[in-house]
């Protein structure tokens, strides 16, 4: 035991020269995969509520699908599913993105947690109590600026509690990069358990691992709604 | 390739069994941990309280490593010195336990919630009536909080229902690892099989979380019975 964290505790934390750890790498999946999906699910969301009908449906195929299918599922067609087609191993801009493991890695799980955030967003601003918009229009705010200075930061703060939990949720869905080799904190606690057969101490060192980005994440998002729901908070 | 749309299906039963199974499970264990958190026991409410939360601190998948691994581990150290030969776990029995276990502690979470919903002038005139405690349960408190219940059971049910994917990491012969079987055995002109089989796949899932979202909602409309629905 003493071994494996002796040997490990590197690839864990902090990395090496040619490698970033597991840690780093977890840590970095769950961020980039949240903010593109974020800044994609914004307008998505705005499009799911007032767009146009083909806009609405598309949008409602597009979530229907990825929230009703496994992203294991979604990660193997997009890794090995879509490469496999001599049509895109033989497109050369193409070819060399998806034969990347971390680019389609990344492109699923963006995928996916814009369909969840899309939804969610677009339950909150379906929430935006009337009186809000009536009286932004009776002052002359129409369109954008209705939106941007009205409707989306009451849609965004109410959608704060939901969306913790989807961030939440998609750090322990990067456990999953794993499986298509992308060295995150389980690809670690994997290769670890093959050297020594220890999978009590291997696993249970990125189970501790993820618990604590976990707490962190819980902690950051508190933060968030006491600074932005200070005005809907019981007290005072 | 009918003998593999065959075994596509075949995988498609155990991906339903083991979703199944490990719901009922699930369910019966968030029964026992929403029991512990309410309780008025601080030892048994501080150990329902560690449950859930050290559960849903870490990803499913880690767990479910974890717990195969170690579990077997163990058995081989156990059987080695006893110089028995080795005992390899079902990955079918692994899968239910694992994914039981996992997602009771949400059961918990969900429960607990139910059960505080439900108005404690019901259960006082209950045992005013003389019920004894598992009359009250049984007819009282649970009618009523599965009103309470059930959006977040058909939300956890959704989940396990995909967690199932995660089962053919450990090797059990579900829906994933028949079609993998299927792309490993057949090789088509442009190397499109990869792309059916996992489609197949994925529409299969996606047929099983639609049915199960209209079963949900006659369940819902059932449990409801004598009160009116406030939206739409």
């Amino acid at each position: 035991m003493i071994d494996l964290i002796k040997q490990y505790w590197q690839p864990f934390l902090w990395g090496s020269p040619n490698h970033i750890s597991g840690l780093a790498m977890t840590l970095w999946l769950t961020v980039i995969s949240c903010a593109i999906g974020f800044v994609l699910a914004l307008p998505a969301a705005v499009g799911r509520v007032t767009g146009p009908s083909w806009v609405r449906w598309l949008i409602r195929i597009y979530t229907f699908v990825f929230r009703g299918t496994p992203l294991y599922v979604q990660l193997l067609i997009i890794y090995s599913g879509i490469y496999s087609l001599d049509m895109v191993r033989n497109t050369p801009g193409i070819s060399s993105f998806f034969r990347d493991a971390l680019n389609c890695t990344i492109l699923a799980f963006t995928l996916n947690t814009c369909a969840y955030t899309t939804e969610l967003l677009a339950g909150a601003v379906r929430a935006t109590p009337r009186g809000e918009v009536e009286a932004a229009r009776s002052l002359g705010l129409a369109g954008v600026s209705l939106y941007r200075r009205i409707i989306l930061p009451s849609a965004l703060r109410r959608a704060l509690p939901a969306y913790s939990n989807e961030v939440i949720l998609m750090l322990h869905a990067t456990s999953l990069a794993s499986a298509a080799t992308v060295s995150d904190i389980l690809k670690v606690a994997r290769d670890a358990n093959a050297d020594y057969y220890l999978p009590f101490v291997a696993f249970g060192i990125a189970a501790v691992l993820y618990a604590a980005i976990c707490f962190m994440l819980i902690w950051l998002f508190r933060k968030a709604e006491q600074k932005w729901l200070m005005h809907l908070s019981p007290s005072q | 390739m009918n003998g593999y749309l065959q075994q596509l299906i075949a995988g498609t039963v155990v991906t339903i069994e083991l979703a199944t199974l490990s719901l009922l499970l699930a369910f019966g264990l968030g029964l026992a941990g929403a029991a512990a958190r309410l309780s008025s026991k601080r030892w048994l409410a501080m150990l329902g309280t560690a449950y859930t939360t050290s559960i849903r601190a870490v990803p499913d998948l880690v767990l479910m490593l974890l717990l195969y691994y170690s579990v077997q581990n163990w058995v081989n150290l156990i059987t080695d010195a006893l110089d028995q030969p080795q005992i390899e776990i079902d990955p079918f029995l692994a899968g239910v336990s694992v994914l039981g276990f996992i997602y009771g502690a949400y059961f918990t979470e969900t429960l607990r919630g139910a059960v505080k919903a439900v108005p404690r002038g019901q259960l006082e005139a209950a045992a005013a009536f003389g019920l004894n405690g598992w009359q009250v349960f049984w007819r009282i408190l649970f009618p009523q909080m599965m009103r309470f219940a059930l959006p977040g059971i058909s939300n956890n049910w959704q989940v396990i229902l995909k967690a199932t994917a995660l089962v053919s990491i450990i090797g059990l012969h579900e829906v994933i690892y028949a079609a993998e079987a299927a792309i490993k055995g057949s090789s088509w002109p442009g190397g499109g099989q990869v792309l059916f089989y996992l489609t197949m796949v994925a529409l299969l899932y996606l047929l099983l979380t639609t049915l199960s979202n209209f079963v949900f909602a006659y369940l819902e409309k059932r449990y409801a019975a004598g009160f009116e629905r406030l939206s739409q």
